[in-house]
């Protein structure tokens, strides 16, 4: 198990110009993180779809490289997108998982089979280039230039420490964060998009 | 004897459509009403078209699609909109994003009571997202593709092309 704040550090030192995409709620640490917010973009706003949306932007921009780390709960809500994914072959994708087991948002109930699925197998058996399973830092670190590099699609399953909110939604900590809608103006801006 | 003109909705009046508003990708679920319509697509290069595994999911990419600068189409049948309601208000209506959906209208007839309840709750759940729609039912309502497209492009909001034609020029 890898804390998931570690992931995003370690991750910080491969990004280079690749716009980047985080959602859940292990999300939340990449904020603190990131040197090149103006590349960072939120999707979401549905169950489970900003996976998909992603994958539209990969394919969209097809010079750039385009990373979205995921979580489980919303992979399972449509797992067939790694069959869309896989039949477009984005080379420009990277599609990190962070598996905490649970639904951390509402109090951490455990998603459905989640001591036994392996989801780096899945993506493979849906036709992803590359596949990778890690639950240890050091070999996730000593891994990511080399998936960085890789042609894609790229599946990296990581499991990380489930950080259970319990809090009725109300009491939690405010986080001051940017809007969907000036993420999508801040990035056009960056890439010269009208 | 009096001749009777067979009035269709030919897939290349679709695709001329297409081509005149800039559409660049289609996203789509095929369905056996559309077969010809995909190969149509499938041979044009300046069209790319995008297979998605449940209709949810075409909303969401045509979302990412158009933040690229691109001009997505999303095209699906009835039963698969309905299946969308939340990729539908999440990913397009609060993103304000100009969106042509068209949409099978299986089970759509002018002949009286529809045996088919896709068709039934088609246009009452169009009517609860307060979405637009054109019906296009032959060659001769092409234009009409045409003004939803303005009508996205003019209110920000997805606008929905139904297409009233299942069986004629679309399956040769």
């Amino acid at each position: 198990m890898i804390e998931a704040k570690k992931v995003y550090e370690a991750f910080q030192e491969h990004r280079g110009d690749a716009i980047v995409s985080v959602q859940g709620t292990s999300g939340k640490h990449w904020a603190d993180i990131t040197t090149n917010v103006n590349r960072d973009i939120s999707l979401g706003g549905s169950m489970g779809q900003s996976t998909a949306s992603i994958f539209g932007l990969a394919l969209g921009l097809p010079e750039q490289k385009v990373v979205h780390f995921d979580t489980e709960g919303a992979l399972l809500m449509n797992l067939g997108v790694l069959a869309s994914i896989a039949g477009k072959k984005p080379n420009n994708f990277v599609h990190f998982l962070l598996d905490n087991g649970c639904y951390a948002t509402t109090g951490g109930q455990p998603v459905p089979n989640s001591e036994d699925i392996d989801y780096a197998m899945v993506a493979k058996g849906a036709g992803y280039s590359a596949a990778y399973n890690f639950d240890d830092l050091e070999e996730l670190s000593t891994s990511l230039e080399e998936i960085m590099n890789q042609k894609g699609p790229v599946f990296v399953a990581i499991k990380v420490q489930a950080e259970v909110e319990n809090l009725p939604i109300g009491m939690r900590e405010k986080r001051a964060s940017r809007s969907r809608a000036q993420t999508i103006t801040d990035l056009r801006s960056e890439l010269g998009i009208s | 004897m009096v001749d009777q003109q067979v009035q269709i909705l030919r897939p290349e009046t679709l695709i001329d459509e297409f081509k005149k508003n800039g559409v660049t990708h289609i996203i789509t679920i095929p369905d056996s009403e559309t077969n010809y319509l995909y190969e149509l697509m499938e041979q044009q290069d300046w069209l790319d078209v995008v297979p998605v595994s449940r209709e949810g999911e075409s909303m969401a990419v045509a979302l990412g699609l158009n933040v690229a600068g691109k001009v997505p189409v999303v095209l699906i049948q009835n039963t698969g909109m309905m299946e969308s309601g939340d990729s539908i208000r999440g990913q397009v209506l609060d993103a304000g994003f100009p969106l042509l959906m068209v949409v099978g209208y299986r089970g759509w007839t002018r002949k009286g009571h529809t045996p088919d309840s896709a068709a039934t709750y088609t246009e009452p759940f169009l009517n609860a997202f307060r979405l637009d729609y054109y019906l296009v039912e032959h060659d001769d309502d092409g234009p009409r593709i045409t003004e939803a497209f303005e009508a996205t492009r003019k209110s920000k909001r997805p606008v929905v092309v139904l297409v009233g034609d299942e069986y004629h020029g679309f399956n040769r």
